[in-house]
């Protein structure tokens, strides 16, 4: 029952992801994104991460690919964007990245082959789990993320506080 | 295995009926509290008003603009039915009724209410409309910041009864309703459920006397007509919640059967939505941000951190 799902999941994954760089309309690309955002967060379900999980869909599918989406559509791109990266994308400049992929391709079906450890048991981690482990031997980690957030909300208060108030737009001060 | 396939299909029975009934219950309600009759006239009490409503729109064009998105368009519409509907999934409606008893049900909630955004996001983006897309970034803006208070709201109940888990949550309320030590918690994600489903007084996305019909001005037939029911379930969906999370959920005396208990107590709260919608004036889109994020975010905060205090100065 495990493996059938994680294969679909798998590869839903991998086919959402090459849609996502071959999209031309930047929106569909990003809708690939979130199909394969959720994808992802089905196999960690599978492999007994319900917790990582659930926080895939709620903080990356659920809110910072809405508000990519949300700055693409205050850019109001239209067809002439679409045109335009059509033009960018020549077949042409596809064969540089495709030869590195391969390269790497190579390495990673050399080293499974290489390998043949059993495949570990599934163990669930339970969100209490995950919990301990972050406020336990993680805190560091997790004390220095909050810095950085911190750093990036004074970050965008400064850009966005508001200047002077003018009352009318001719009378600017 | 049976059994599975019964409950799923009375769940999606019982929610899709009650998610059409509430046509015509929202409209007495507001009539009764604006001193009017309402809908009166097609079968006893008006109530086939909800069929005539539902053939109505079986039977109006279903129009797609040409100048709109096609695929996302359509698209749309069935993303706020589909995640409004997998977060019943999780929901206890009696001690062996729930269709799929997770361990982290809670959580798995909270993600179906974020991958509800997009319904309104895509909608009015996919119109192509300067009204719907107005709509669309009012309602992305409004629906991402009050999920992050929401989320922290529910987390003073998390820390009382030490589980994700919904069941394990209704099993934990059995000496006393968390209403009690979380009442401030349980005001959070009252007002941040009203803004999630994007219910008067908080239905900025839509305000029709601004936006024509905000997100989906340009839907119309079906399309609309699923808009409309998911916003019904999903005003369910936030009154099933608050009683399985603060109100004991199918917990009762035992003269009744907990399924009925469970119902009475989300349908009190489906009236009170109704209240809101008929008493309440709706906020500038500026005032509601500023309320969420200097009002609702520190309390949400606090709450988090007295609750757990006291949760530790109690065990230790």
């Amino acid at each position: 029952m495990m493996e059938p799902a994680f294969y679909i999941a798998a590869a839903i994954a991998v086919i959402a992801t090459v849609m996502v760089i071959t999209r031309y309309n930047i929106m569909h690309a990003l809708l690939y994104l979130v199909v394969s955002l959720l994808a992802v967060a089905v196999v960690l379900y599978l492999y007994g991460a319900p917790f990582i999980a659930a926080l895939e869909v709620i903080v990356y599918a659920g809110a910072i690919m809405v508000l990519l989406i949300f700055f693409v559509m205050m850019l109001n791109l239209g067809k002439e964007s679409a045109m335009q990266e059509q033009q960018w994308l020549k077949p042409r400049i596809w064969i540089f990245p495709s030869l590195l992929c391969l390269v790497l391709l190579g390495e990673l079906v050399f080293l499974i082959s290489q390998n043949h450890q059993p495949p570990s048991e599934i163990k669930v981690v339970d969100p209490k789990a995950v919990g301990m482990a972050l406020f336990g031997p993680y805190m560091a980690a997790v004390e220095l993320t909050g810095i950085l957030l911190m750093a990036g909300i004074v970050g965008a208060y400064h850009l966005g506080r508001q200047k002077e108030k003018t009352l009318h737009r001719f009378l600017e001060n | 295995m049976t059994n599975f396939w019964w409950i799923i299909g009375g769940v999606l029975f019982a929610l899709l009926n009650t998610a059409a009934g509430l046509i015509w219950v929202e409209r007495r309600m507001l009539a009764l509290w604006q001193d009017r009759y309402g809908p009166n006239r097609a079968g006893p009490f008006g109530l086939l008003v909800v069929l005539a409503d539902t053939l109505k729109l079986f039977f109006k064009e279903d129009w797609i603009p040409p100048f709109a998105d096609k695929i996302v368009f359509v698209f749309a519409p069935g993303v706020v039915m589909l995640s409004v509907l997998m977060s019943f999934v999780v929901m206890p409606f009696g001690p062996h009724i729930i269709v799929a008893d997770l361990n982290i049900g809670l959580l798995f909630f909270l993600a179906m209410s974020s991958l509800g955004v997009y319904s309104v996001v895509l909608g009015g983006w996919a119109s192509n409309n300067k009204y719907a897309l107005l709509g669309a970034m009012r309602g992305a803006s409004q629906m991402i910041s009050y999920e992050v208070f929401m989320g922290l709201a529910l987390m003073g109940v998390v820390v009382l009864s030490g589980s994700f888990n919904l069941r394990e949550i209704v099993e934990a309320q059995r000496t006393m309703w968390f209403i009690v030590p979380q009442f401030l918690g349980f005001l959070i994600f009252l007002v941040a459920g009203v803004a999630e489903t994007h219910r008067l007084p908080f239905d900025i996305p839509e305000a029709e006397s601004e936006l024509v019909a905000g997100f989906h001005s340009e839907y119309s037939g079906m399309k609309f007509g699923m808009f409309f029911i998911g916003e019904y379930l999903g005003i369910t969906l936030i009154s099933g919640m608050l009683v399985t999370l603060y109100f004991g959920g199918w917990l009762g005396p035992a003269f009744l059967p907990p399924v009925i208990w469970f119902v009475i107590k989300t349908f009190c709260f489906i009236l009170l939505f109704i209240l809101f919608r008929a008493s309440m004036p709706r906020p500038r889109y500026d005032q509601l941000m500023e309320y969420g994020w200097k009002v609702l975010f520190p309390l949400s905060i606090l709450n988090l951190l007295v609750t757990a205090a006291i949760k530790l100065w109690l065990n230790t």
